[in-house]
């Protein structure tokens, strides 16, 4: 807690009264070597908010969520959480402050149960320090957390490594939210998933960000699944926020449509640069 | 498949719909799901046989020969059993048990008492694990290599520390050495002991919850904050301890030390052991129950040939036969097995 708080600056130069945003970025830019990746990049996610974050490769979308988990720092630009500027140094510092990645690889152990996934590293126990589990009370814990959350597994005691891709998503999501994440950051957390497995995964997004005020991140790029999840979408082009467009006030085939056209108008501004 | 896990749950909620059958079915079931049975029909088989052959197997002697034999391999699988589960290997374990004896000599020559003799050597054994373990995770050189190059480099200080001359062990009169080896269940009670403390510290322990989640995925443990590389010093230091002290007690039951061998042909049984109990070389997965059975399976095996009189020649051909056989029932059983658990 020290360092991140140490880390803590001035307040957010806007939105004074928006209470709500719980995380803003003004100005991000990153290089790397004669690459621009980020030129500039201002967002906002509000409090309860799904926001979908979707680009090409290339456009900047990852370096941007390498920055916001804290595994890079930015060239220049800040970036403020429920207003107070912060900067960390790693991965666990944004943590610390309440920001947890969800990456693809899961980071489940296959061979503990679901109890023991939940708990890894914050693990219930007796004597101190070598620490003699109390099973028990995780895996009552664990059962308590999950049925909270709506999350059903059908045998608690299962091997992570026996379960399906949605239910270990699910899992997944449930540990970092269980230790009190304030922002999300998914990848591609509807990847290679049946219509059953991806109802699972929706709905748990939606609880989480509706009944409990979770700030939730998601990293993609195929729009269905972004429409399915998302309140707001940001396209991230040529590292700038090209568009910002609520997803009740737009469509696929709209979103397509802007993308090609701001494709259209650069690639002509490049054949203009290139005859002149 | 889908049928026997439909049977599966009917049996569960009505234990017996069908009298006696259906609870035969359930046993059968029941011990399937436990991932040592093959190592228990093994050695089962291999009791049996010896005992049949010839009746002296059974008489309290040869239990105890029996005992003093699997100690070592027993005690070596356990710490093995760590280190497979964290997807590594420990090939100086047995010279480290080969070694530790004559370290406790020459701390006892130079003017140490007997029981601090024992404590500085134990503090040299974790020394060894430290070594294996640093290198290991710091350098990136595979444990396999590291630990390799450490069995011939303890083997080789003693070739020259002791001139390549055997001597006697100090301590072997007393209460002391009734405790410490000499007594005839001494050395099996240690490793019981050492199986249950390894046992509780992997499954019962946040530690060993550590080591199963540093073996079973090295990334997401790291990921989630558990010091891998811290977890898998500590393994090769337990496994070091461990074989150490079987070896002091080991070489005091026998009373002289040769320099004279090589540590693999002692650690090769105990990860033998650990591996025909059950515990995956790939890591993740672990059985100290299983390494305990492998052992008795080995120890039976060599006292077995020897009590039936296999001709010398022959010995290591037939044991070399008989951990194939056992292992290829263990995987082919394993198949089966797999079909009764969820």
């Amino acid at each position: 807690m020290t360092e991140a708080q140490s880390a803590l600056g001035e307040a957010s130069p806007t939105r004074d009264a928006a209470f709500d945003v719980v995380l803003e970025t003004v100005g991000l830019t990153k290089r790397f070597g004669a690459v621009v990746s980020l030129r500039g990049i201002d967002m906002h996610l509000r409090r309860g908010e799904v926001l979908g974050l979707v680009g090409d490769n290339g456009a900047g979308k990852s370096t941007l969520v390498k920055i916001l988990c804290g595994f890079q720092p930015p060239d220049a630009g800040k970036i403020y959480i429920e207003g107070k500027e912060v900067s960390f140094r790693s991965v666990a510092d944004a943590r610390r402050i309440g920001i947890e990645t969800v990456y693809q690889d899961l980071a489940l152990v296959p061979q503990l149960t679901v109890a023991q996934n939940l708990f890894l590293n914050r693990e219930v126990t007796l004597f101190g320090r070598v620490g003699w589990l109390s099973a028990g009370k995780m895996r009552q814990l664990a059962k308590n957390y999950l049925e909270d959350i709506k999350v059903e597994i059908p045998d608690i005691d299962a091997e992570a490594g026996s379960l399906s891709g949605g239910q270990r998503q699910a899992i997944a999501v449930a540990r970092a939210t269980r230790q009190n994440a304030k922002i999300l950051l998914l990848d591609e957390p509807l990847a290679a998933m049946g219509a059953r497995e991806s109802a699972l995964i929706v709905d748990l997004v939606k609880d989480l960000s509706r009944n409990r005020g979770v700030s939730i991140i998601v990293i993609d790029h195929n729009y269905t699944h972004l429409f399915e999840l998302c309140d707001r979408l940001n396209v991230v082009q040529r590292g700038r926020i090209a568009v910002d467009q609520q997803v009740k006030d737009t469509s696929v085939e709209e979103l397509t449509k802007l993308m090609v056209s701001e494709y259209r108008r650069e690639l002509t501004a490049g054949q203009q640069l290139l005859e002149q | 498949m889908a049928s026997v896990t439909a049977s599966d749950s009917n049996t569960r909620q009505t234990p017996a719909p069908k009298g006696r059958g259906s609870v035969a079915y359930w046993l059968v079931q029941r011990a399937m799901q436990q991932r040592e049975l093959t190592v228990v029909l093994v050695t089962l088989f291999v009791i049996i046989y010896f005992g049949i052959v010839n009746s002296a197997f059974y008489t309290t002697a040869n239990i105890i020969t029996v005992a003093q034999y699997l100690a070592s391999f027993a005690v070596i699988g356990f710490g093995e059993v760590l280190i497979l589960v964290i997807g590594e290997i420990d090939l100086s374990a047995g010279a480290v048990y080969l070694t530790s004896p004559w370290f406790m000599y020459f701390f006892w020559t130079s003017g140490m008492p007997i029981g601090w003799a024992i404590v500085v050597t134990m503090a040299c054994c974790a020394g060894i694990g430290m070594i294996n373990g640093l290198i290991t995770v710091w350098l990136n050189v595979s444990s396999l290599i590291v630990t390799l190059a450490v069995n011939y480099a303890l083997f080789g200080i003693v070739l020259i520390e002791s001139n390549d001359i055997q001597v006697d062990m100090p301590g072997q009169t007393g209460h002391f050495s009734v405790i410490f080896g000499v007594g005839a269940w001494s050395t099996i009670l240690w490793a019981a002991a050492m199986g249950l403390f390894i046992w509780a510290l992997l499954k019962r322990t946040r530690f060993g919850l550590h080591i199963t989640a540093t073996g079973g995925n090295l990334l997401g443990a790291a990921e989630s904050g558990i010091r891998v590389r811290r977890v898998k010093v500590w393994c090769f230091i337990i496994i070091s301890c461990a074989s150490g002290f079987i070896g002091i007690l080991d070489a005091i039951r026998i009373g002289s030390i040769n320099p004279g061998s090589s540590g693999l042909d002692t650690t090769l049984p105990g990860i033998v052991a650990a591996v025909l109990g059950g515990t995956a070389l790939t890591g993740g997965r672990g059985t100290i129950v299983g390494a305990a059975l492998g052992a008795i399976f080995l120890g039976v095996l060599e006292d077995g040939f020897n009590l039936i009189g296999v001709n010398a020649n022959w010995f290591y051909l037939a044991e070399g036969i008989m951990i194939l056989v056992a292992m290829i029932a263990n995987t082919q059983l394993g198949t089966v097995a797999r079909r009764f658990r969820r």
